[in-house]
């Protein structure tokens, strides 16, 4: 690759132009507010100014004529968006862990990790979170698979009216968590008596009563279990989905041999099929698993702030915006993110690692 | 053969049987809300309609939550476009015109997309309150713009790989420049992939909650917030409520309905290559 720059004077003249345009809007924004419909956008212009300004400075990079630059150059205004609202609100968020801040305003006295000692081993909600993101991390994602599963291998036996059944098995992940928290929190309804209502009045209909249940109203620790119906009910499709994937990118060659040695369709699921759908297993876990470790909405549609089914991210919510505990808030939220990443980052090395050897 | 029949009756049961569960709490939303109002009744829950069908349920529910699905919609759409022209570029960057160290970034960018935004959430509503974008739409689109960067990139730059090397070399050699070959090379061949990331962000930030209920103040609610609220006020009928719920799920559910291959696309592309 050579290493050039051409001047251009079209291009020259463009870049100072932008460049211009862009400290121009800069200076004058910096001295005004800027209302449009009785919208503060002040912020959002200097951000477009800046980019305006930062367009001048690429077309410039262009001339270099060196596309490694350009490509960097181009890719520097994510980069930096990431870096700052990932990774730096991450370290701001540990530094305030780090603090006594409780109240309004900031309080950036250091207390070492008293915070996380105080969660881990003086706080019985705390716990009570850990015991709970456990027990519906383990009935979520144990039920999304199997049930996935057993809807892929169901779904790959070819039967008639195969698609819409697949759409009707994933359409409730198009939905939000907050809506069918609430719809479920109907159906699930834990009323007795003559206020029987929900799934327990459909079950009393049919003459299936011994079906009836108290629900996430259950005492703990096993009320927590039941909200694990909703999740599965959203999400066993998204394993389905990548079940029938993988059974469907094994050769139709494979199970023909397994067939010829005189292995039935079940071994041939059990023996054959299943094993080389650990990898698929391992990525909904990843995925699946990330998402119970988070789960908050859900909860929050379903559960009201019931305190019997807190989790952490609730836990986080309403001791930093209701107790103004911001120094417990934020503790919450790094353990959150330390399990997930513990979860997640071998992970991604893994697959960036595979990836790189191609 | 009469066996292997038998085997394939028991399979459309349990697949009937399981159809009805997955339909289950969208029949009670559309059945209730289908009812005349003199009709709605707990104890009758399950229980059709005796006379005739009226939509006053939903007419009710959209009252509530009107000036909220305006708001997700005026949020939504911009998120999606913007989000969709900065992922396809990066994807392009990140696929195409590699550099020493773009896998590292690129793995760094799609942590993003796995954090818990609890860790984040206090030094963001302190940065969004001092730049005056707190509160309101622009920030809320804002922010998910910024958090959007992974998911987009990711399902972009997967999709720009599968765009064979050899033309965007052959077109390296005939001279092309980096804009020019995702101009006239990488862009029209873009329309399924930005299908997938539009449709995917679009339902992504209809169907957010955490930023929606943080970042934004209560003439501003996103729809999920608004029925969130709404389900907690003891003012509202639960009839009511089914209506509105079921207003709330539809932009996303028709998107589905409609374009479901896309959004299926979109859902597989988060799980990485496994």
């Amino acid at each position: 690759m050579t290493r050039s720059f051409s001047l251009r004077m079209p291009q020259l003249i463009l870049a100072i132009l932008l460049i211009l345009a862009g400290i121009l809007s800069i200076r004058f924004l910096s001295g005004t507010e800027l209302e449009i419909a009785g919208k503060n956008l002040t912020s959002i212009a200097l951000l477009i100014s800046g980019l305006v300004f930062y367009s001048g400075v690429l077309v410039i990079v262009a001339m270099f004529e060196d596309e490694t630059i350009l490509s960097m150059a181009l890719l520097f205004p994510s980069i930096v968006a990431v870096a700052i609202f990932v990774y730096g609100f991450i370290g701001w968020s540990i530094r305030v862990s780090l603090s006594k801040w409780k109240g309004l305003n900031p309080d950036y006295t250091w207390v070492g990790l008293k915070q996380y000692t105080d969660l881990i081993f003086h706080d019985q909600r705390f716990l009570i979170d850990v015991r709970n993101t456990a027990v519906f991390t383990v009935g979520f994602i144990l039920g999304c698979l199997i049930l996935g599963l057993g809807l892929a291998i169901l779904l790959d036996q070819k039967l008639k009216g195969e698609s819409l059944f697949r759409s009707i098995f994933l359409f409730p992940m198009s939905i939000s968590f907050i809506a069918s928290g609430v719809v479920w929190a109907w159906l699930m309804n834990p009323a007795t008596g003559s206020r029987t209502t929900g799934l327990n009045l459909l079950f009393q209909n049919l003459g299936l009563d011994f079906l009836i249940s108290t629900w996430h109203a259950t005492p703990p620790p096993w009320g927590m279990a039941y909200t694990v119906i909703p999740a599965v009910w959203q999400l066993s499709g998204f394993a389905m989905a990548l079940y029938l994937g993988g059974i469907r990118s094994i050769s139709e060659e494979i199970r023909e041999a397994a067939r010829v040695d005189g292995a039935s369709e079940l071994e041939i699921y059990r023996y054959v099929i299943l094993p080389m759908l650990s990898p698929v297993t391992l990525s909904a876990v990843i995925i699946l698993g990330h998402m119970s470790l988070k789960i908050f909405d859900l909860i929050v549609a379903l559960g009201r702030k019931d305190q019997r089914l807190d989790v952490p991210g609730i836990y986080m919510w309403t001791t930093t915006f209701d107790g103004t505990n911001y120094a417990q808030g934020a503790a919450i939220g790094i353990l959150m993110l330390i399990s997930v990443a513990i979860l997640v980052v071998p992970y991604l090395i893994t697959s960036m690692r595979a990836e790189a050897e191609l | 053969m009469t066996r292997r029949r038998a085997i394939r009756s028991v399979f459309y049961i349990v697949l009937l049987a399981l159809a009805v569960f997955y339909l289950l709490p969208v029949y009670l939303m559309v059945l209730t809300g289908l009812k005349p109002f003199n009709e709605v009744d707990l104890k009758t829950m399950w229980d059709l309609p005796t006379s005739g069908l009226r939509i006053e349920n939903f007419i009710a529910g959209y009252r509530q939550l009107a000036p909220n699905l305006r708001n997700s919609l005026a949020m939504v759409i911009p998120e999606a476009l913007l989000s969709s022209l900065l992922g396809s570029f990066n994807g392009y960057l990140l696929s195409k015109w590699k550099f020493r160290g773009s896998n590292v970034i690129f793995a760094l960018i799609l942590f993003g997309m796995f954090i818990p935004y609890q860790s984040i959430l206090i030094p963001l509503v302190k940065f969004m309150q001092t730049i005056n974008l707190y509160g309101d739409l622009p920030g809320l689109i804002l922010v998910h713009i910024i958090y959007g960067i992974p998911i987009t990139t990711l399902i972009f730059r997967n999709y720009y790989a599968g765009i064979g090397t050899e033309i965007v070399e052959a077109a390296r050699i005939d001279g092309g420049s980096l804009f020019g070959i995702y101009h006239h090379i990488i862009l029209p061949l873009s329309a399924p992939s930005f299908a997938v990331v539009i449709i995917w962000q679009f339902t992504q930030a209809w169907n957010e909650f955490l930023f929606a209920v943080i970042l934004t103040n209560q003439s501003n609610w996103p729809v999920t917030v608004a029925l969130n609220n709404l389900a907690g006020s003891q003012l509202v009928q639960w009839n009511v409520l089914m209506a509105a719920t079921f207003l709330a799920a539809l932009p996303t559910l028709l998107v589905y309905i409609f374009l479901g291959r896309f959004f299926l696309r979109g859902l597989m592309a988060g799980a990485l290559k496994g």
